[in-house]
């Protein structure tokens, strides 16, 4: 479990988070969305510690990770597996070599045992074949399974994806979703990713934080978000008349099963 | 003007600090270490081998230009050739070429690594990018760059001796005379300190400019002239620097 308690940041006179608050929780997928600018990458990355944070706390099982010496930091960062937009490869390394480069600084055994890991997790995400390949022989949608290979090659407890989809074709991205919520339920870790694609807030969205102008704006599943009347996340999420139908027509789902309608007119 | 020099000199003192810190594992810091040694020692050996001979045969050619008096004897120019070489050329010419081959490659590749995001996945994966990135190639410049500097010495007086042959200017024994005539070791030592402080410069000027890039292929292209542009004068104010100090 990850809680951020009041974080503020900014870059000189510009405030990009005024005051956060958000839970993320274990074995969930927690999206963080919201329009370009609202702040969801500089959120993740002072979560993860790429940028310090001007006031509050980063817990980690409510360890004070934004207050920790770097040697105590460094011990959590050994815990978080993260996948990046640009998949954030070593162009020079293989992808067997990419995914056991984590396995090689930190990991112990022999080098038999590392291999063995190694095709575990490239099982995991379908490249095994892809083993002897260099990066830049790969497609965008496999560079983003290699990453999440070697995110998840140490068994994290954290996993961190910042847009896993961008980039990918629609097919592609679905994979790439199932895998990252597969992965979440599998091993039970807790999962954050940073998006503003809208099926995977449909798909995988356990946790759902939309982020507006900086300040956190709304906060629910993937469910609640069908039933939501907030505006502005109603603006970003059913931006197009067919995205409104679609939630309509979900609408009317939802509302067929019993303990929906139960807790809607509760509401 | 001047606080962006000392808010870059205090992020380059920063940045040196930060190495220093116990690797997380000393075999792959040694193993990034070798890789280093062959970027930059034996890729670079093939350009020091060409500047270096064409460096003392036009030093030979030239310095037989100027001594025209009869009563210079011949050898004298291989003393001057000889001395010009180590004190000089070697040092300071080898390492301003090294300063676009070597500081370029370190810049682009750094900052390739930043912009491709590839130094935060090291930092999350909880490594010390400085000294995992940094430290083996300044470790890898302080070792290479002065062998280089002695190699590309001693080709150049080989390619003074072969040009004066070449031209008919003077004999390889005269050559060899002149080579023996008032030898100061301490100007191996001068060579050779300078190697080191030209090394240290070459390393880390260019990692720092190409570890701090922010911004895309444009910035990563500006960084490696800058680095390049920066490490060139430093080089040069440090060999006055040096001289003055030393000689």
């Amino acid at each position: 479990m990850i809680e951020l308690v009041n974080i503020k940041k900014g870059f000189g006179d510009k405030v990009i988070l005024p005051e956060v608050s958000a839970l993320m929780e274990t074995g969930k997928v927690n999206l963080i969305i919201g329009a370009s600018g609202s702040g969801k990458t500089v959120m993740m990355k002072c979560m993860v510690g790429l940028m310090e944070v001007d006031s509050g706390k980063v817990l980690y099982e409510g360890k004070d990770f934004t207050g920790m010496e770097e040697k105590n930091r460094k011990e959590i960062r050994r815990e978080i597996g993260m996948l990046f937009q640009g998949s954030a490869l070593f162009d020079s390394m293989t992808v067997e070599q990419n995914v056991m480069f984590p396995l090689n600084m930190f990991g112990s055994g022999s080098l038999r045992d590392k291999k063995k890991r190694v095709m575990e997790c490239l099982e995991r995400v379908q490249l095994k074949d892809a083993a002897k390949k260099f990066p830049a022989e790969i497609s965008g949608g496999m560079k983003k399974r290699v990453g999440i290979a070697r995110a998840i090659v140490l068994n994290p407890k954290y996993l961190f994806c910042d847009e896993p989809n961008s980039g990918l074709d629609p097919q592609t991205s679905l994979l790439i979703d199932k895998l990252i919520k597969d992965i979440t339920k599998e091993f039970n870790i807790t999962t954050v990713i940073n998006t503003h694609d809208m099926n995977t807030v449909m798909e995988s969205g356990d946790h759902i934080v939309y982020m507006y102008q900086g300040r956190k704006q709304w906060e629910g599943s993937n469910k609640d978000i069908i039933f939501s009347k907030d505006e502005k996340l109603n603006d970003f999420i059913f931006a197009s008349d067919f995205l409104r139908e679609a939630k309509e027509i979900r609408q009317m789902e939802m509302f067929q099963q019993k303990d929906w309608r139960d807790k809607l007119k509760k509401d | 003007m001047e606080f962006r020099f000392f808010h870059h000199f205090g992020s380059y003192l920063l940045m040196l600090k930060g190495m220093f810190s116990r690797p997380e594992n000393m075999k792959m810091y040694w193993k990034e270490f070798m890789l280093q040694c062959v970027d930059i020692g034996i890729g670079s050996l093939g350009i020091v081998l060409i500047i270096s001979i064409f460096m003392g045969g036009v030093t030979t050619l030239q310095i037989s230009y100027q001594l025209v008096s009869p009563i210079i004897p011949k050898a004298t120019i291989a003393q001057v050739v000889r001395d010009t070489i180590i004190l000089e050329f070697a040092p300071t010419l080898t390492c301003i070429v090294l300063a676009g081959v070597v500081g370029s490659k370190i810049a682009s590749e750094l900052g390739n690594m930043r912009v491709s995001e590839q130094i935060d996945a090291l930092e999350i994966m909880g490594i010390n990018t400085k000294g995992y990135l940094i430290g083996p190639k300044i470790l890898a410049s302080l070792i290479m760059i002065p062998c280089l500097i002695a190699i590309a010495g001693f080709l150049g007086i080989w390619g003074g001796l072969e040009a004066g042959e070449l031209g008919g200017i003077l004999s390889r024994e005269e050559f060899l005379q002149g080579l023996r005539q008032e030898f100061k070791a301490y100007n191996i030592f001068f060579a050779l300190f300078k190697s080191f402080v030209f090394a240290f410069i070459i390393s880390t000027v260019p990692s720092y400019y190409g570890y701090n890039v922010q911004g895309g292929a444009l910035e990563i292209g500006k960084a490696s002239t800058t680095a390049v542009v920066v490490t060139c004068v430093l080089i040069l104010f440090m060999d006055y620097l040096l001289a003055a100090i030393l000689l």
